[in-house]
C-alpha cells in the first residue's frame, strides 16, 4: 500500500525511530549485536584460535606458584589469547566465548518464554476478568512471595544429574520469571479494557482473540519490549549467580558464572587475578549492553515522559 | 406502522456493588424497567441528566451489556440470551457511535485498520475501494486512510467513529452523546452529517444526549429519563411545546433563551438526584418535585397517555394540562 501522505508513521515506528536517535541506546545496541555475533560464532572462533575448552595444558602452568599459569598476564600468548585457566591450563578464550554462548542462550530462551507466557496471562486476566483474573492474581502473589533462590538451590541438589542442567535452569527461571511481567501487563491492560475502542471492537462483533491481539497487544508492545530487553541482563546475571553457587550449568560446559566463582581464590591470593578479568569483563559488557538498550527502548516508549501529539 | 428495529421490554440493569461479605449486597439500579420501541426511519432522542442511565441503556440495547432483567428484541427477534459468535449477525443490524472519539479509536491503528475491523470481525477482507467509500460517506478524503487517530481533530475523529459504525451497513445507530465532547461549531457539522446519512441510507437513530438543543435539532421522538426510568415519551414537538411531566418541564425551563430581555419562568429544582442504590419509593422524582403529594410515595406511576394522546405518554399522577387549543 503506497502512502500518498508524506510523514505518516505509526506510533510504534516513531518510538523505534527515537531509539535509533538515542546515543546510549545505540552503544547498547552495538554491544548487544557484537556479543550475540560472538556467542553465535563461538565454536567457529574457538576453532579459529586453534583451541578448545577441554584440553589440559599442564605444561603451561607453574608448579612453584601453585599451578598458576606460567608467564605474565595469566599466560597470554599468541595461541592463548586470554591466557589459560590456572590448575588445568585450559584455554581461557575458548571458555569465555563458549561461556558467553551458554549464558546468552539461556537468558534469551528464558526471556522469550516468560515474555510470551507473561503477556498472554496478563492480557487474558485483564480481558476476561472475574474468577479467572482472581485466580491468576493469587497465583502471581504466590510466585512473588516464594523464596525463589532457596528453591532453585534445593531443586538443583534434588534433581538427578541425568536431567540436563541447562534445561532445568531454563524451566526454573521461566517458572518464576513470568510473574512480574504478567502482573504489570495485567494492570496496564485493565486500564485499556475499559477504553471505548475496546467496546467499539466488541460492538462490531470482534472475538475475544481479535480484541486481545489487534486492540490490546499493539498498545502494550512498548512495556512488553522494555521489560523483555531489561529482563535479559537479569537472566544473564541469574544464570551466572546460580552457576557461581554451583547449581547452574555443570562442568565441563563452560559458564561465565562458574569461571568467576572458580577465580575468586586466585584473586584472593593474588596468584592469578587475570582469571577473573576476562569472564568478568564479558559478563559486565553483556549486562551493560542489554541494559543500555533497554533503557533506550523504555525512554522511547514511555508516553508519560514524552508526548508529541 | 413501520417495522420495529429495536424493542426493549421492561429492561433492568443493576450493577452489583462489592462490599464486605457480611454486609447486605447492594446494587446500583442504573436502568430500572424501561420500555422503548424504535421503528424504521425514526430518530429517538434519549435525554436525561448524568447518571440517569442513558448510556447504560444504550449499551444494553447494543448488547454490550447483558440486561439484569427484561427482553431485548432487535429486528423482531429476541436476542436477550444470544451470546458470543451467534451475536455477530445481530451486530450487523445495530451499531454504536461512542461519546469520546479520542478514546473510541485505537491510537496504534491507522484509519484503514480501524475501518476494516468490522469487516474482519465478520470474516471479510475489505477492499480499499470499500474503505474509501466509507470515508467519503462521512466527508473524509482517501488520503486519510493511512493516518493515525492523533493526527485528526475531534470532529474528524468522530466522523471516523461514524464511518466504522456504518461499515456493516446497520439499520440502527445508537449514538451515545455523539457530540458532547466536541466544540459547539463542530457539533452542528456532525449532527448535520448524521441527518444527511439518515436521509441517504434510511438509517434510524437512538440519540443519547443531555443537551436538549442537540436532540431538538434531529429527533422525531423524545424519551426523557430520570433515575433509570423513562418519565415522559412522545413526539419531539409535543414534548417541547407541552411537557407533561414536571421533570421535563423543569429541564426545558433551564434551556437558555437566545433572546435578550426575554425572561423565562425557570423552575429551579432543589436537592440532588437520589442515589440509584436506594431510589425513593413510588415516583422516583417525588423527592424533588414541586407537585409531589402523598400518593406519589405509594406506587410508581406508569407511562399513561397525556390527554388521551397515546403517542405522548408521561409517568405522573399530576401531569401538566395540555395548553389550550389556539384558535
Amino acid at each position: 500500500m503506497s502512502s500518498s501522505v508524506a510523514g505518516t508513521v505509526s506510533p510504534t515506528r516513531q518510538a523505534l525511530r527515537r531509539v535509533r536517535r538515542d546515543r546510549s541506546a545505540r552503544v547498547g545496541a552495538v554491544l548487544v549485536v557484537l556479543l550475540i555475533v560472538i556467542a553465535a560464532a563461538a565454536p567457529l572462533l574457538v576453532r579459529l584460535a586453534g583451541q578448545d575448552a577441554t584440553t589440559y595444558h599442564i605444561d603451561l602452568l607453574d608448579p612453584n606458584r601453585g599451578n598458576a599459569p606460567a608467564g605474565a598476564l595469566g599466560g597470554i600468548s599468541g595461541s592463548h589469547w586470554f591466557g589459560v585457566e590456572p590448575l588445568t591450563g585450559r584455554d581461557l578464550f575458548s571458555i569465555v566465548v563458549l561461556g558467553l554462548r551458554t549464558s546468552l542462550t539461556i537468558a534469551v530462551v528464558v526471556t522469550a518464554i516468560t515474555t510470551v507466557v507473561g503477556t498472554l496471562a496478563g492480557i487474558s486476566a485483564a480481558y476476561f476478568g472475574g474468577w479467572y483474573d482472581a485466580i491468576m492474581s493469587r497465583l502471581l502473589d504466590f510466585l512473588f512471595g516464594f523464596p525463589q533462590l532457596v528453591f532453585m538451590i534445593a531443586l538443583g541438589i534434588i534433581i538427578p544429574a541425568r536431567f540436563p542442567r541447562w534445561l532445568l535452569l531454563i524451566l526454573v527461571l521461566s517458572f518464576f520469571g513470568w510473574a512480574g511481567l504478567a502482573r504489570l501487563i495485567r494492570n496496564q491492560a485493565r486500564s485499556l479494557v475499559t477504553r471505548e475502542f475496546v467496546e467499539a471492537a466488541r460492538s462490531v462483533g470482534s472475538s475475544g482473540w481479535m480484541v486481545i491481539t489487534r486492540e490490546l497487544l499493539p498498545n502494550l508492545l512498548g512495556p512488553v519490549l522494555v521489560i523483555a530487553t531489561l529482563a535479559i541482563p537479569g537472566y544473564i546475571g541469574a544464570e551466572a549467580a546460580l552457576s557461581f553457587l554451583g547449581v547452574g550449568v555443570p562442568p565441563p560446559t563452560p559458564s561465565l558464572g562458574r569461571s568467576i566463582s572458580d577465580s575468586i581464590a586466585w584473586v584472593y591470593t593474588g596468584a592469578d587475578p587475570w582469571f577473573l578479568l576476562f569472564p568478568g569483563a564479558v559478563l559486565f559488557l553483556a549486562v551493560l549492553g542489554f541494559t543500555l538498550l533497554g533503557d533506550g527502548v523504555r525512554d522511547a516508549f514511555d508516553v508519560r515522559l514524552r508526548r508529541t501529539s | 406502522m413501520s417495522e420495529e428495529l429495536l424493542n426493549l421490554k421492561d429492561v433492568k440493569k443493576y450493577f452489583g456493588l462489592r462490599g464486605a461479605p457480611w454486609r447486605k449486597a447492594q446494587a446500583v439500579r442504573a436502568v430500572d424497567g424501561v420500555n422503548l420501541v424504535v421503528r424504521k426511519g425514526e430518530t429517538v432522542g434519549l435525554v436525561g441528566e448524568s447518571g440517569s442511565g442513558k448510556s447504560t441503556l444504550a449499551r444494553v440495547a447494543t448488547r454490550l451489556l447483558d440486561p439484569t432483567q427484561g427482553r431485548v428484541e432487535i429486528g423482531g427477534t429476541d436476542v436477550t440470551k444470544v451470546r458470543g459468535r451467534r451475536l455477530r449477525p445481530i451486530r450487523r443490524r445495530i451499531q454504536m457511535v461512542f461519546q469520546d472519539p479520542q478514546a473510541s479509536l485505537n491510537p496504534r491503528q491507522s484509519v484503514g485498520t480501524i475501518l476494516s475491523t468490522p469487516y474482519r470481525a465478520q470474516g471479510i477482507r475489505p477492499t480499499r475501494a470499500q474503505l474509501v467509500e466509507l470515508l467519503e460517506q462521512v466527508g473524509l478524503a482517501e488520503q486519510y486512510l493511512e493516518r493515525y487517530p492523533h493526527e485528526f481533530s475531534g470532529g474528524q475523529r468522530q466522523r471516523i467513529g461514524i464511518a466504522r459504525a456504518l461499515s456493516v451497513k446497520p439499520d440502527l445507530l445508537v449514538c451515545d452523546e455523539p457530540v458532547s465532547a466536541l466544540d459547539v461549531s463542530v457539533q452542528a457539522q456532525v449532527l448535520n452529517l448524521l441527518a444527511d446519512l439518515r436521509d441517504e441510507l434510511g438509517l434510524s437513530y437512538v440519540l443519547v444526549a443531555h443537551d436538549l438543543a442537540v436532540v431538538r435539532q434531529v429527533a422525531d421522538r423524545i424519551a426523557v429519563m430520570y433515575l433509570g426510568t423513562i418519565v415522559e415519551e412522545g413526539p419531539a414537538a409535543e414534548v417541547y411545546e407541552a411537557p407533561a411531566h414536571p421533570y421535563t418541564k423543569a429541564l426545558l425551563s433551564a434551556v437558555p433563551v437566545p433572546e435578550p430581555g426575554v425572561e423565562r419562568d425557570r423552575i429551579v429544582l432543589t436537592g440532588d438526584v437520589p442515589t440509584p442504590i436506594d431510589p425513593p419509593s413510588g415516583c422516583p422524582f417525588r423527592t424533588r418535585c414541586y407537585k409531589a403529594q402523598d400518593v406519589c410515595a405509594t406506587q410508581r406511576p406508569v407511562l399513561e397517555p397525556v390527554a388521551g394522546n397515546t403517542e405522548h405518554r408521561a409517568a405522573c399522577y399530576f401531569p401538566e394540562p395540555p395548553p389550550p387549543e389556539r384558535t
